[in-house]
């Protein structure tokens, strides 16, 4: 067995499902990277020892019955904390989940668990899923493997962290505005946000119900098809889920690009704040393609400039009311007071940091009575013109690629001062989410510091084979 | 909403006089109707009444973080047997997020269509004959419950309360009527027709005592005549027919009073306390949460098929206003008609009109249906056997109290009419046997007898009354009315 | 009836800006927030930063293009009325802050449902 550290899931589990070596080999291997390596990273919130050797053992008594345990026997895999597990704790990083054991699992672990994968434990997260660094964590920060000073960019920084350091070959998360795609820029890994719906949403604790979208992160694009293929597909419990079967992602990932037609966006390349070695590596990629067979030109998306802004309209109104429900009648934190009220108040008071408080307030506003059409109505308009805009450039291209995160991985504590510039670094990943099309972010190069940059393609609703093999090519041509 | 309705033309109007002013009554309704679904509104937890509490929960009930709302497709159906019974047009409807924090309601916010209802206009035609329109039907899901612990089990003064969550998440209906209702007695007909139509069109159990069917009332007044409309409070807690009707002649003299002392009257909830009779503030509008109302990002819009609506019409049985009408031209009887209406409500139209059929005079059938069989037992008196009692009565074979007692018998008894009256004796007596009866009442009563004789039209009117009444008294009730009438008008003339 | 309440003031490109302390502690009271005195500050100066960057959007004139609520064009997603499972109660309650008489407690409540 290679060092169980950078494995592939599609080799864990041809060696489970063959015999080569047991899951409770794999698991305990990657548990050991974990308390090694973990105290610098502090990728997890919670290690679930006991949890992950039961599942391995029940997926090696399977193989020993000459059962299959499913595609993904005996993969390692790790969640964000912001996916319901029942009877392990689920605290979006957050104060006020404290002592709250969900009592039941999402649709998304419930599919892992079915597939063989060994749920190895929870990652951390900025609060809520509310910001691009990992810092906004209740329970502290989580630092880039690749340089323990500097973040691992989020909300998804545990799970990119994890799969980055070898922890797990497989680690799932949500991407609301980029918190998939940007951390694993960040990180060094492939991050893929898939089509809205694709996924289903339940047991998901909600951000923004209509932008969250769940999805995997891995070092190899094969594995982010194979996890996709597990976890995707019409959930009955989730109404916004898509109803079309999922293709075989997988048959046609080594087709190539030949004949296929890239559109490089525009706007992207010259968004406010992108670095010009990001958006180097960006042309770099699409030469790439283009050396590969795709006929690669640049395209416009106008409305795309427009993204940001109508994000941070419809994410925190949908969010203000989304967390509601925090308010120490049913579950978790409660700060006792004289009436219910007042008891409502000291829990949310204490039980939320900052960055919560300020998108609730925030979103709270945009619904609030007389601002809704100039706000919220308005932001679902300049939806629309995106989702228009995008449509229009797929009667062009098959594809489009852009860079993910506008920089590569920056300090701790650089951008926390001002809400603003930490909402900055979701520029190029935000439009997606508005559109609800899938998108995947693959590492193509690195900065001047050494860290990874992170390409982005972009594909059409339910599009994501042709976006798969697009990725797929990069991966084999990244420098 | 600032939306203005012109209130309909009504035969009654209710009305309160305070000082030298007269006001008038406005009034609309919105009832609360539970859907009689299995599961809930928007997950398969039980829709049940009465279980041990916190029961009935599944992830979505409670709210859990990361639960998901799916819609219970029974309960858009029953909406639209809703809409299709009460002639309503069924749109394409979206679900809204109505925000505010309580402890009963589990995600601090409400599930419910807010602009765009399912169910649209539609009218309710009341057995008294007022026609009420109705502004829109949506679909929502009802709160949970709680206790008040210490306080004598009010919320004002409890020491602390308790929440049971087996009612969060049941389906409802919510019927908002325009305001036409203009008496307290049309109101109560409105909430029973309305809950006629809910249970005949299998919507609701109808049950307001399990809290099945609850009641607002949207209640202004105004002086007699004027068209605008004036500023409403909405009443809470009404709980039953009779506290509705109490209330609203309560709060329309309360804000006549406000109005003629020169106060304004307030927008504002108020609850009807039911012992003092009285109804009290709850809460003013201008203290009224801010709903933040935005559409709810977890559903799609629900859009019925024109095909599947149809279907579901069509299925429908008649609705109580149709069946009075179709019971009313078969007995040639104009509505409104109160014994039409008694019929209906109690489902014996077959009995009526087979009765009828079977040659019976109408008037008397319907007399006798709606008064004389609405017992235990009533309903189930074979048409043919009414028709042959009303024909012996007719035929003067029997007195119309003697029929009433026969008919009684029949409820219990298979016997037939004829042996039943012969049983107990009923046999039209012979006239030499009355008239003696008449000439012994009238010697018993002779200054009674006198005042009859030289009185005028109102006295003789009242006076026969007197008589007809001894008489039967004589008779045992056996004496027919009508020959006694004419007996004493012979004497009197003679 | 428009979303949001009451109809508004007419958009002016002004609002942004016009986001006062007041706004922000009627909206933390909305909220069920309590913030200290420097709190308001902060959080009103960054508010107003956030909707100031919006001005951009609130600035197209959208009139004529619909509003986008789903990514995804679907309608009349229904589920059968069937009983599903129910949660167990005592695993439940054990999560919750504090129950009596297998209900959740809560202290006094001031004021009826809305």
């Amino acid at each position: 067995m290679r060092e169980s550290s950078y494995i592939s899931a599609h080799e864990v589990a041809a060696g489970v499902r063959s015999g080569e070596w047991s899951a409770r080999q794999v698991v305990d291997e990657h548990l050991a990277a974990i308390e090694a390596g973990d105290g610098d990273i502090h990728a997890f919130l919670h290690v679930d020892v006991d949890g992950a050797r039961a599942s391995a053992d029940a997926v090696d008594a399977q193989v020993a019955v000459g059962e299959d345990p499913g595609p993904l026997a005996g993969v390692p895999v790790a969640l964000k904390d912001n996916m319901c597990t029942r009877g392990v704790p689920t605290t979006c990083s957050s104060r006020i989940l404290e002592g709250w054991v969900p009592p039941y699992d999402a649709t998304v672990v419930e599919r892992l668990a079915a597939a063989g994968a060994v749920a190895v434990g929870k990652t951390n997260l900025d609060e809520f899923a509310m910001g691009s660094s990992t810092e906004n964590s209740a329970f502290g920060p989580t630092r880039n493997p690749h340089d323990t000073s500097r973040v691992p960019g989020g909300s998804s920084g545990g799970s990119a962290a994890a799969v980055a350091a070898g922890f797990s070959p497989l680690a799932f998360g949500s991407d609301t505005g980029g918190s998939i795609r940007q951390p694993a820029a960040l990180c060094g890994v492939v991050g893929l946000k898939p089509t809205y719906g694709r996924v289903s949403r339940y047991g998901l604790i909600a951000f923004a119900s209509s932008l969250d979208q769940i999805g995997p992160f891995s070092r190899t694009v094969a594995d982010a098809a194979l996890a996709l293929q597990v976890i995707g597909g019409p959930d009955p419990r989730d109404a916004t889920s898509a109803p079309q079967a999922q293709p075989d992602y997988l048959a046609s990932l080594g087709d190539g690009v030949e004949g296929l037609r890239v559109g490089v966006v525009s706007e992207l390349l010259a968004m406010e704040g992108v670095a010009p070695e990001v958006a180097a590596q960006a042309r770099a990629a699409a030469d790439a393609l283009a050396a590969a067979g795709a006929k690669v030109e640049e395209v416009s998306v106008p409305a795309v400039t427009y993204g940001l802004s109508a994000y941070y309209l419809i994410a925190p109104a949908e969010a203000s009311s989304n967390l509601a429900r925090f308010d120490g009648v049913r579950y978790g934190l409660r700060v006792d007071a004289a009436t219910t009220d007042e008891m409502m108040v000291a829990t949310r008071t204490q039980g939320f940091g900052a960055e919560v408080k300020r998108r609730i307030m925030l979103g709270t506003y945009a619904l609030s009575a007389g601002y809704y059409d100039a706000f919220y109505g308005q932001a679902q308009r300049v939806r629309t013109l995106i989702t228009r805009d995008f449509a229009a450039a797929y009667e062009k291209v098959d594809v489009l690629l852009s860079p993910t995160s506008p920089t590569t991985a920056f300090a701790l504590g650089d951008k926390t001062a001002d809400p603003l510039t930490m909402y900055l670094n979701d520029v190029c990943t935000i439009p997606s989410n508005l559109s609800g099309d899938p998108a995947v972010s693959v590492p193509f190069g690195t900065g001047a510091d050494g860290l990874p940059i992170g390409v982005q393609v972009l594909a059409p609703a339910l599009g994501e084979v042709a976006m798969l093999r697009t990725a797929q090519t990069l991966e084999a041509a990244a420098p | 909403m600032t939306i203005v309705f012109s209130t309909v033309d009504s035969d009654e109007i209710h009305t309160v006089t305070s000082g030298d002013t007269t006001y008038e009554l406005v009034c609309g309704l919105e009832v609360h109707a539970e859907l009689a679904t299995a599961t809930k509104m928007f997950s398969g937890a039980p829709n049940r009444f009465g279980d041990d509490p916190n029961t009935n929960i599944d992830p979505v009930t409670l709210g859990l973080p990361g639960s998901l709302p799916v819609v219970n497709e029974k309960a858009v159906e029953l909406a639209v047997r809703f809409g299709c019974a009460v002639g309503s047009e069924i749109r394409r409807s979206v679900f809204a997020r109505k925000n505010y924090f309580y402890p009963d309601m589990p995600k601090d916010f409400q599930i419910s269509q807010y602009d765009l209802p399912i169910v649209n206009e539609g009218t309710i035609e009341l057995p008294g004959g007022h026609v009420v329109g109705l502004e829109r039907a949506h679909l929502e899901e009802d709160t949970g419950k709680s206790t008040h612990v210490g306080g004598a089990g009010r919320i004002a003064g409890a020491d602390h309360s308790l929440v049971d969550y087996n009612r969060a998440g049941v389906p409802l209906l919510e019927i908002v009527s325009r305001p036409h209702v203009r008496t307290p007695e049309q109101a109560r007909q409105y909430v029973a027709e309305l809950r006629s139509i809910l249970v005949a069109a299998g919507v609701s159990d109808g049950k307001m005592e399990e809290g099945s069917l609850r009641v607002d009332a949207n209640i202004s007044v105004r002086p007699v005549g004027s068209d605008a409309l004036g500023t409403r409070c909405e009443i809470k807690n009404l709980n039953s027919l009779r506290s509705l009707g109490r209330a609203i002649e309560y709060e329309a003299q309360r804000q006549a009073d406000l109005l003629e002392a020169g106060e304004a009257v307030e927008q504002q909830t108020r609850h009807w306390d039911e012992e003092s009779g009285r109804t009290s503030k709850m809460r003013s509008k201008e203290e009224a949460d801010d709903y933040r109302y935005f559409p709810e990002p977890d559903l799609l819009p629900v859009d019925p098929d024109p095909a599947w609506v149809e279907e579901i019409r069509a299925a429908l049985p008649p609705m109580p206003a149709a069946r009075r009408h179709a019971l009313a031209s078969a007995t040639g009887v104009t509505l409104p008609d109160e014994t039409v209406a008694l019929i209906v409500e109690r489902g014996q139209e077959a009995q009526a009109l087979g009765a009828i059929e079977a040659g019976a005079d109408p008037a008397r059938v319907l007399v006798h249906v709606s008064q004389n069989l609405s017992g235990d037992g009533g309903a189930d008196v074979a048409a043919e056997r009414v028709a042959a009692l009303v024909a012996l009565e007719t035929s003067d074979a029997l007195t119309a109290t003697q029929a009433k007692q026969v008919l009684a018998e029949m409820v219990t008894s298979e016997e037939s009419p004829e042996d039943i009256a012969a049983a107990k004796g009923f046999e039209a007596m012979d006239t030499g046997a009355l008239e003696a009866m008449v000439d012994e009442v009238i010697a018993d009563h002779p200054d009674e007898w006198e005042q009859l004789r030289t009185g005028d039209e109102k006295t003789k009117g009242k006076l026969t009354g007197f008589f007809v009444g001894r008489v039967m008294g004589v008779s045992k009730g056996q004496a027919d009315g009508k020959a006694v009438t004419a007996l004493l008008r012979t004497r009197a003339d003679g | 009836m428009a979303f949001g309440g009451r109809k508004g003031p007419a958009y002016d490109a002004a609002m942004a800006d016009r986001i006062t302390r007041d706004d922000v502690a009627l909206v933390a009271r909305l909220a069920r927030l309590e913030l200290t005195d420097e709190e308001l500050g902060t959080f009103t100066g960054q508010l107003q930063a956030v909707l100031g960057h919006a001005t951009d959007v609130e600035a197209l004139d959208l009139s004529g293009v619909p509003p986008t609520a789903h990514p995804l064009p679907l309608g009349n997603v229904l589920r059968p009325d069937v009983e599903g499972p129910t949660l167990d109660r005592a695993e439940v309650l054990a999560s919750a802050p504090q129950v009596e008489d297998d209900r959740f407690r809560v202290p006094t409540i001031l004021g009826e449902a809305p």
